[in-house]
């Protein structure tokens, strides 16, 4: 048995790698130690699809992450979905005419909102709409065109 | 047939009765922590036997329970060409349902066991009616500060089971299977919450602390006084805190994630 100011010592240094450990999961594994801190303004878009797509989807500019999907929600009148995009404050500078497309990284990978800036001059501020998109791309609707043409191709060779 | 049915009631009103009772204990023991934070030696002393010397077990089984998955993992991911997500199937297996769930197990085999058989045998050898008989209440002066540093390690404990686990997928996905490193990374951090995840992960694991130790400080004080019933109680104990610690599991799984 150790005397008792080396277990101290021994409890103390368990606790401190038990905290660090907590720590380690919040900074390195959890995405606490990024977003959260930096200052944002929102934008929205208006979308007829938005797909897979899903709150905290980044929000790229050529493939540069600058936000993130805050919500998606379906506007009643109109029945298209509102994306409301949380931009970090230091992209500041993006053109009122930007388009905001939804597009699916890889053929099966998570789906984004990229961005892609105009040539005005007035910039984006909190709260302004984005008023050109285009929406997700769905495979099942690429693919049935697809299916559909060839059909009818082979239709008309029978013919 | 009657028999059989005699016995099936029989059991039952023992069983409550054995709730019952350790429900009461409960009560006595939650009254008791109170007083241990007047005496901090008698904890750093029971956070010693019961948390320092489970570190070995955990950080080990930690370790090679995240080289595993990661190894496992890998040959189900890269048969759909997904080798980056290996990351966060890691981390979310660890950090949701693994951690918590197997340092409880082992918890409960390393140390829990151990306060069964100590209590029991304390009470065996009538040390705590030799307490009582000082006019030392043995709740508040055994029972209590080995509650308390149960409720403190196992937490503790099962963080870096996961963080350990972590790394240890880090090893074999990085540097054996040639993962790369940046999006085992940055996969995890962009699909782990810290309060959805990391923080259900540690409500859970207060969960099973509290009734592993409970369970475990229960059947030594109340084991009967010879070797024989106090080998049944540390069966017991392990037996039963593995059914509470998975069944609790599935409940609380089913509370925070059902509907993500």
């Amino acid at each position: 048995m150790q005397n008792s100011a080396t277990q101290d010592t021994l409890v103390g240094i368990f606790i401190a790698t038990g905290i660090g450990a907590l720590f380690f999961l919040a900074m390195q594994v959890s995405n606490l130690g990024g977003f959260n801190a930096v200052e944002t303004y929102t934008v929205t878009a208006t979308f007829e699809n938005s797909g897979g797509l899903k709150v905290k989807s980044p929000v790229l500019i050529g493939g540069v992450r600058v936000g993130r999907v805050e919500s998606i929600e379906l506007d009643q009148k109109m029945f298209q979905a509102v994306v409301r995009m949380q931009i970090e404050a230091q992209y500041n500078q993006l053109p009122e005419d930007t388009t905001a497309s939804i597009f699916t990284a890889g053929l099966l990978g998570e789906q984004y909102v990229s961005l892609e800036p105009g040539g005005m001059d007035e910039v984006l501020k909190d709260q302004s709409q984005i008023e050109i998109t285009q929406s997700a791309i769905v495979l099942e609707e690429v693919m049935g065109q697809f299916l559909f043409k060839d059909r009818g191709s082979s239709d008309s060779a029978a013919e | 047939m009657l028999n059989i049915l005699t016995k099936l009631g029989k059991n039952t009103r023992c069983s409550f009765n054995k709730l019952g009772k350790s429900g009461f204990f409960l009560g006595q023991v939650l009254i008791g922590v109170g007083d241990v934070f007047l005496r901090p030696r008698l904890l750093s002393k029971q956070l010693y036997s019961v948390g320092v010397l489970s570190f070995l077990i955990i950080t080990v089984s930690g370790l090679f329970i995240g080289m595993v998955l990661s190894l496992q993992g890998y040959y189900i991911l890269s048969s759909f060409g997904a080798e980056e997500a290996l990351g966060v199937m890691v981390a979310a297996s660890l950090v949701r349902e693994l951690g918590p769930v197997v340092t409880a197990l082992l918890f409960a085999g390393r140390a829990g066991s151990a306060l069964t058989a100590e209590i029991g045998l304390m009470k065996a050898t009538e040390q705590l009616s030799g307490m009582e008989m000082m006019a030392i209440d043995p709740i508040k002066r055994i029972v209590a500060p080995r509650f308390v540093a149960g409720l403190i390690s196992v937490p503790l404990l099962t963080m870096l089971f996961s963080a350990i686990g972590i790394i240890g997928g880090h090893l074999v996905g990085v540097g054996m299977l040639g993962v790369d490193e940046g999006s085992y990374w940055m996969q995890m951090q962009s699909s782990l919450d810290f309060y959805d995840d990391i923080l259900n992960g540690v409500i859970k694991s207060l969960v099973f602390g509290f009734v592993v130790t409970w369970i475990a400080l229960y059947e030594g004080y109340s084991a009967v006084p010879t070797s024989e019933g106090v080998s049944g109680a540390t069966t017991r104990t392990v037996v039963n805190s593995a059914f509470a610690t998975l069944g609790l599991d599935f409940i609380l799984t089913a509370l925070m994630f059902g509907d993500i």
